[in-house]
């Protein structure tokens, strides 16, 4: 069949498309262009593509297959940078690469797959997508260290029942380089991508002051039993849970603190010790259920942020309000902003974004 | 059966343009060597000269071989601009814009296309002399501008006036009004990597690559002999307007009532055609007819390969338009049955981003 492969001149959607080929699918190649290479890594006046773009290009010429390069650098501005800039002076961490997929990769590479044609679109996601009695099932990959299922919670079940992730069942990506370098293709040794693509230099917080200057103003550090300890140089450089960048405020005599809360409105940190941090109930919004939506309480594990492991939970789903409740068996850090997803097992029952309890 | 309609990102290559390319590189030697051998190059070189300037209207001792049409107008602009300001038409080519830089002012165009005479006169009468930088023919309309009443205009004001005459070469007859006028190699069907810059009698410019002094001093570097006889060749080649127009024209009624034509009420080229698909992503529509084997574009041919929203099409107050519009220029070669075959693969990609949609 004709399937879309979305490319992203890295190693894994590389050897997806390889794959698929080698399976005997028509295989059209489409890569991205979220943002300006030359703005991004500080040269003026280059309009064209950077290197992944090139390896993508590279790629496709290997495999014969068309490829196409879709300039989404307004899209992705407005739908994920601005979006990332406009949490932070909300006060949260957020995360980009959800929106990106949700926006960006998936409803657009969706809409531009059916357009072209096509039955089905393919990424270098680490997910299994397994065919169940309700439609497409969303399961953690089989190498739980490259699990991306977390990033993928937003997906609609019509996208999913679109979408293929062909490495999800790879043992490891000593695996999928492997393969990489059996179909011949020059990126099989490339370097994993890192961190957030459009922050070349991981100087986030001058991407978030250009969009949102509010964020990068500064204000006052206070304990949570009121005493101010000191001053920080903007929000947006402030998570729940983060210990560095304090100053003076990192520590109350002997004791360590950490960032308990984020206050947009007062433009303040408030810290404490690890120990008041937890939190016994977390609220969830922008739930996306990839499974039945639950009527009653349902026991469940939950990712609270990329890098962990699913911890058992509670969950409560307030469809009328729209707002999911989840009581983590160990009272837990929640970052606002950072993803709530929820697992049966091996798969994605839902997930939605952490959002501030209303003081 | 692939269909190539995008002659104006290049056309393909005629008989006679290989003949003279191989010929030329079967022969080598460089023009500028004293020696027997270097003659007969330097022979070659000017009756391509002699070719070049009788084919598009100058002197042969007016005429600058460059390696393309870009530096040909990056010559104009950085030689003639110099001391003056620069006003350029909003539709010009990158070529062009980048040459001008940001201190240009740009000249707006009407909803049709063409240049806003009354605006350019305004921007004239204030201020010091200029440089007008104003196609022949834009690339992805093919609308032809005024060139005769926009040199008048500056004439009544000192200014001077280069034409981008890259698409409009071998297409239509150039205007002769002028000052500089420059054309590519590879758009008269002749190789890529030769080009020119043409200059009315008398006027002079400052190199932009001095090198070895050749080009009697215009531009440095050994003339890229094969591509410039390749050129001359090219540019002897038979016209096609009569019968690419007429394809034009059987597209156009074949797409009436579904789609808008970009600049439909201004003089065009006769073989481009501007099709905006209300509703559909340019890059759609040039991704779905690639698939189906017919090659068109959408906006000037970018090195990145990305299909962006067109200035042109936004210049002429197309708005969301804009970002709708695939060009489809018919080559030299085209078969008879283009328009016939390019409007069954339009139709059956119309039906089906239609019922996308819906």
């Amino acid at each position: 069949m004709r399937i879309l492969v979305a490319m992203s001149g890295g190693v894994d959607s590389s050897v997806v498309a390889g794959l698929l080929k080698a399976e005997g699918h028509e295989v059209i190649g489409a890569t991205l262009q979220l943002y300006d290479h030359g703005a991004a890594t500080s040269r003026k006046g280059a309009c064209c593509a950077g290197q992944d773009i090139h390896d993508a290009r590279r790629v496709a010429d290997t495999l014969d297959i068309p490829h196409y390069v879709l300039d989404r650098e307004n899209r992705f501005r407005d739908a994920v940078v601005r979006d990332f800039a406009d949490s932070y002076a909300r006060g949260e961490t957020p995360i980009p690469c959800v929106r990106c997929n949700q926006t960006v990769k998936f409803e657009d590479l969706v809409g531009l797959a059916r357009d072209l044609g096509a039955e089905a679109l393919a990424t270098g996601h680490y997910a299994r997508r397994i065919e169940g009695a309700a439609g497409a099932e969303l399961h953690r990959a089989a190498d739980p260290a490259r699990d991306q299922s977390y990033f993928l919670f937003a997906t609609t079940q019509a996208q999913l029942d679109f979408c293929r992730f062909p490495l999800g069942g790879m043992p490891d990506k000593a695996a999928v380089r492997a393969e990489a370098a059996r179909l011949g293709l020059a990126v099989a040794e490339k370097p994993d991508s890192q961190d957030i693509c459009f922050v070349p230099e991981g100087r986030y917080s001058e991407v978030v002051a250009k969009f949102r200057p509010d964020a990068a103003e500064e204000g006052e550090i206070v304990h949570l039993d009121g005493r101010v300890l000191g001053r920080h140089a903007g929000i947006a450089r402030y998570t729940v849970g983060q210990g560095r960048g304090l100053g003076q405020a990192s520590r109350d005599g002997e004791q360590p603190l950490y960032v308990a809360a984020v206050e947009p409105g007062r433009r303040r940190v408030v810290v404490g010790p690890r120990a008041a941090l937890p939190q016994a109930e977390v609220a969830v919004a922008e739930v996306n259920w990839l499974s039945a939506p639950p009527e009653g309480p349902i026991a469940c594990q939950v990712k609270l942020r990329a890098r962990e492991v699913p911890q058992p939970a509670l969950a409560r789903w307030d469809a009328a309000a729209g707002v999911l409740r989840v009581t983590p068996d160990v009272p837990a850090i929640a970052a606002p902003g950072q993803a709530c997803v929820l697992y049966d097992g091996e798969r994605v029952l839902g997930g939605g974004f952490i959002r501030r309890e209303a003081a | 059966m692939t269909l190539y309609l995008d002659a104006n990102a290049t056309e393909p290559l005629r008989p006679t343009a290989r003949t003279a390319v191989l010929a030329a590189l079967d022969a080598g030697g460089n023009p500028s060597a004293i020696h027997s051998t270097g003659r007969a190059a330097r022979r070659r070189l000017e009756e391509a000269r002699e070719a070049v300037a009788a084919r598009f209207g100058a002197r042969p001792g007016d005429v600058v071989f460059t390696a393309g049409g870009t530096e040909a107008n990056a010559l104009a602009v950085h030689g003639l601009g110099r001391g003056r300001r620069v006003l350029a038409g909003a539709t010009e080519h990158p070529a062009v814009l980048a040459a001008a830089g940001t201190g240009a002012e740009v000249v707006p165009v009407l909803g049709d296309g063409r240049a806003d005479l009354a605006a350019l006169e305004r921007m004239l009468a204030g201020g010091p002399p200029a440089l007008v930088c104003l196609m022949a023919a834009n690339n992805e309309t093919g609308v032809i501008h005024p060139i005769a009443e926009a040199a008048s205009l500056c004439r009544a004001y000192g200014a001077l006036l280069h034409m981008d005459a890259v698409q409009a070469a071998g297409r239509i007859a150039l205007p002769e009004e002028a000052d500089s006028w420059a054309i590519s190699g590879h758009k008269l069907g002749g190789p890529p990597g030769a080009g020119a810059l043409l200059l009315r009698a008398g006027l002079n410019l400052p190199a932009l690559i001095a090198g070895g002094g050749q080009e009697r001093g215009r531009r440095g570097g050994t003339e890229p002999l094969p591509a410039i006889a390749g050129m001359a060749a090219a540019a002897a080649g038979p016209g096609e307007a009569a019968r690419l127009a007429a394809m034009r024209d059987r597209i156009e009624a074949g797409a009436a009532g579904l789609a808008v034509i970009a600049g439909a009420g201004a003089p065009r080229l006769p073989n481009t055609s501007c099709i905006i698909l209300p509703g559909v992503a340019s890059e759609t529509q040039v991704i779905a007819l690639d698939l189906a084997g017919v090659r068109v574009s959408a906006g000037a041919a970018c090195s990145s390969g990305k299909v962006a929203r067109s200035p042109v099409l936004g210049a002429m107050g197309l708005g969301a338009l804009a970002g709708c519009g695939i060009r489809v220029s018919l080559p030299w070669n085209a078969p008879e049955d283009a328009a016939e075959r390019f409007l069954e693969a339009w139709s059956a990609m119309r039906v089906r981003l239609s019922k996308s949609a819906a």
